[in-house]
């Protein structure tokens, strides 16, 4: 809500101060970027005629408008940056960003920010960027409804979509994102939101989280990714609504959480990944409403994590639900839906009278030696399964759901 | 061969066993699609039971059927017609009949409840392939087993015998080598061992169709390039086809030779 509030306040403010209006382009007093730029006053709108312009690392300093209602083109020449934010108050929406420049040593980008405060990118569309917008100790930004796109294909030539470095108050809204290493890649970041993205076919990971605290996700799309949304050594963190669709491959997690204290999983939905929930030291989470579909494995556990509660979530036809590597647990399955559950409720209650045992033998089997997935759903592995359910050898043995629910949950 | 066959089928048709058998996958097949009204759930399900189930049915049916019209067998045997075109048309009767009971049983609830309109329609129809393919290894082994044994009781217990090391023990001896072997590269044995056993080798075409996002992690990937690839696919058809095709050719020779 805070958010909301201070969105509201940056428009009050472009309001109040709005300065005069300088057309650009073709037939106008100015004709360049540059030149309109170096005329203008702080507070000033620069308005962009339809056009292609040459901008090649224009340093904005002071407070400034650049719109455009007819999509004006930056062509940044494949030289460096485009627009580089280096005032409080830059406003800059409706422009085409083509052509940033591409390195090996220096992070170019469509759009960079550096020790900006109260920044308002929206609308834009970046083509093909090394990094589309790159923040840097910036505060109190917007960034939303911009589209990014790119076709990397390998990591080490491409940049991230959305990154911000030590940052704080960020709004990144709507986007769209695709074909980039990372979508959104936040590090050292506080107090931000991540609203409603659209994050696929990226390289690497749909949206990274690296050492932020206090932050939230919600409801955003993460399609295809090579390693679809990872999130690490951060604490307080939120994530909601979120859907994690077809993250494929040998490495590949719809969300992976490493060294994660204190955050809450809600109302997400996992889908045909190929693990859904990838959990390693991470302590102190609740995981509720969420739905798994059709994953390879819903949730793998690794080593290290505590006082996980999972609660109300549906599990259904997953390959695996639950996958541990030891036999310690301290994790806490109570009251899902699971729909491989084949017990029977006498007393009506909708709760399950017989416990559920989500590990299976055969998960610790393919933890052990991978290639025996080929026997997965054979009657063999079938047979051993309802043996190790009977009685417990190699899994853990007080993990069980007590208290499993006989109707699937609406979460929506 | 052709008038055996028919005469086979028509036996067939028209006996009790095959309208139960029939019966069972229409009664299946609505059951299952009442229960969960989702095709692809339904369509695992029924692999399940596709895959124990089929070489089953078709180990059974063929030995009780060889056996029971064995002297019919006798009668085909003292008129002028070639003795591979008498046991290929038997065999062809039964192993068609059990595929046309399977495919309508299971093929009239599915298009009642829309398979035709879905995306399912691919993994459907592999399902049926599979199962028809099933069919044929099966009675052709069972065939075999029969014309080797005088036996009635012998013959039985071999033929399920057959059925239960390729459904069940095969894939515990894989396992545990799997398990046992776990420090060598393992990919090329697993690939290869699972060729050996027309089970495995149905149940892992569907398995691609259908939870391939499991397979696709880990060294699944390897599989998923072989078996998923338009060559993989093929190898594996082929290899099935194999899998039918030897045991007639080894039901011919001993047809040719036993003495009756």
């Amino acid at each position: 809500m805070r958010k909301f509030f201070f969105l509201g306040l940056i428009l009050l403010s472009r309001f109040a101060l709005m300065g005069n209006i300088i057309e650009v382009g073709p037939g106008n007093e100015f004709t360049s970027l540059d030149q309109a730029y170096h005329a203008a006053q702080p507070f000033d709108t620069l308005l962009l005629k339809a056009g292609t312009y040459p901008v090649i690392s224009l340093e904005l300093k002071k407070p400034i408008t650049i719109l455009s209602n007819q999509g004006a083109i930056l062509d940044g020449e494949s030289q460096s940056y485009i627009l580089k934010v280096l005032s409080d108050d830059v406003y800059i929406s409706g422009l085409t960003f083509i052509n940033a420049g591409r390195s090996y040593t220096k992070d170019f980008a469509a759009i960079y920010v550096s020790r900006a405060n109260r920044f308002t990118i929206v609308n834009n569309r970046i083509l093909d960027p090394f990094f589309g917008v790159l923040m840097e100790k910036s505060h109190k930004g917007v960034i939303s409804n911009n589209t990014i796109t790119a076709n990397r294909i390998r990591e080490d030539d491409s940049g991230n979509g959305i990154h911000a470095w030590h940052s704080s108050d960020l709004l990144i809204q709507n986007n769209e994102i695709s074909g980039l290493r990372d979508g959104v890649y936040l590090e050292f970041v506080e107090n931000s939101v991540v609203l409603g993205n659209n994050s696929h076919n990226n390289i690497r990971y749909g949206l990274h989280f690296m050492f932020s605290n206090h932050d939230h996700y919600l409801n955003n799309t993460f399609r295809e990714n090579g390693a679809g949304v990872a999130v690490m050594f951060s604490k307080f963190i939120e994530m909601k609504g979120n859907h994690f669709v077809q993250n494929w491959g040998t490495a590949s997690y719809g969300l992976l959480l490493k060294e994660i204290y204190d955050a809450e999983v809600e109302n997400n939905i996992f889908e045909e990944n190929t693990v859904g929930i990838f959990l390693e030291g991470s302590t102190r989470i609740n995981y509720t409403g969420n739905e798994f579909v059709q994953n390879g494995w819903a949730i793998k556990v690794s080593g290290g994590c505590y006082t996980n509660i999972f609660s109300r979530n549906n599990f259904i036809s997953n390959s695996f639900d639950v996958s541990y590597n030891s036999k310690m647990n301290d994790n806490l399955f109570e009251g899902n839906y699971w729909s491989s559950y084949s017990g029977y409720d006498l007393d009506k209650d909708k709760v399950g009278d017989v416990p559920y045992r989500p590990v299976k033998l055969f998960s610790y089997v393919v933890n052990k030696t991978p290639e025996t997935i080929i026997l997965l759903r054979s009657f063999f592995v079938d047979l051993i399964n309802f043996s190790e359910r009977v009685s417990p050898v190699f899994t853990p043995d007080n993990l069980v759901d007590n208290a499993p629910a006989m109707k699937r949950f609406s979460n929506d | 061969m052709f008038k055996i066959l028919k005469y086979t089928f028509a036996d067939l048709i028209r006996s009790r066993w095959s309208y139960v058998y029939l019966g069972f996958y229409l009664l299946l097949g609505f059951v299952l699609l009442f229960l969960n009204n989702d095709l692809s759930k339904a369509i695992i399900t029924l692999m399940n039971v596709i895959v124990v189930l089929t070489p089953m049915i078709g180990t059974i049916f063929g030995i009780m059927y060889f056996y029971s019209a064995r002297e019919f067998t006798e009668l085909l045997l003292a008129q002028p017609i070639k003795r591979s075109h008498i046991f290929l048309g038997q065999y062809l009767g039964i192993a068609l009949s059990l595929a046309f009971s399977l495919v309508i049983g299971l093929g009239i609830p599915f298009l009642v409840y829309g398979v035709a309109q879905s995306a399912e329609i691919w993994d459907f129809g592999l399902l049926l392939v599979v199962g028809a393919f099933l069919t044929f290894i099966f009675v052709a082994l069972s065939v075999n087993i029969s014309l080797r044994n005088e036996n009635k009781v012998k013959g039985f217990g071999y033929a399920i015998l057959v059925w239960l090391f390729l459904a069940v023990i095969y894939d515990g001896l894989f396992l545990v080598s799997l398990v046992m072997f776990d420090d060598y590269p393992l990919d090329k044995f697993t690939l290869v061992a699972s060729m050996f056993n027309p089970i495995d080798l149905s149940r892992i075409l569907i398995l691609l169709k259908l939870d391939i996002s499991a397979l696709l992690g880990y060294t699944g990937a390897l599989f998923q390039s072989f078996f998923g690839s338009g060559l993989g696919m093929i190898v594996s058809l082929s290899t099935l086809l194999l899998w039918s095709l030897i045991p007639v050719g080894l039901l011919i020779r001993t047809a040719r030779k036993r003495d009756f």
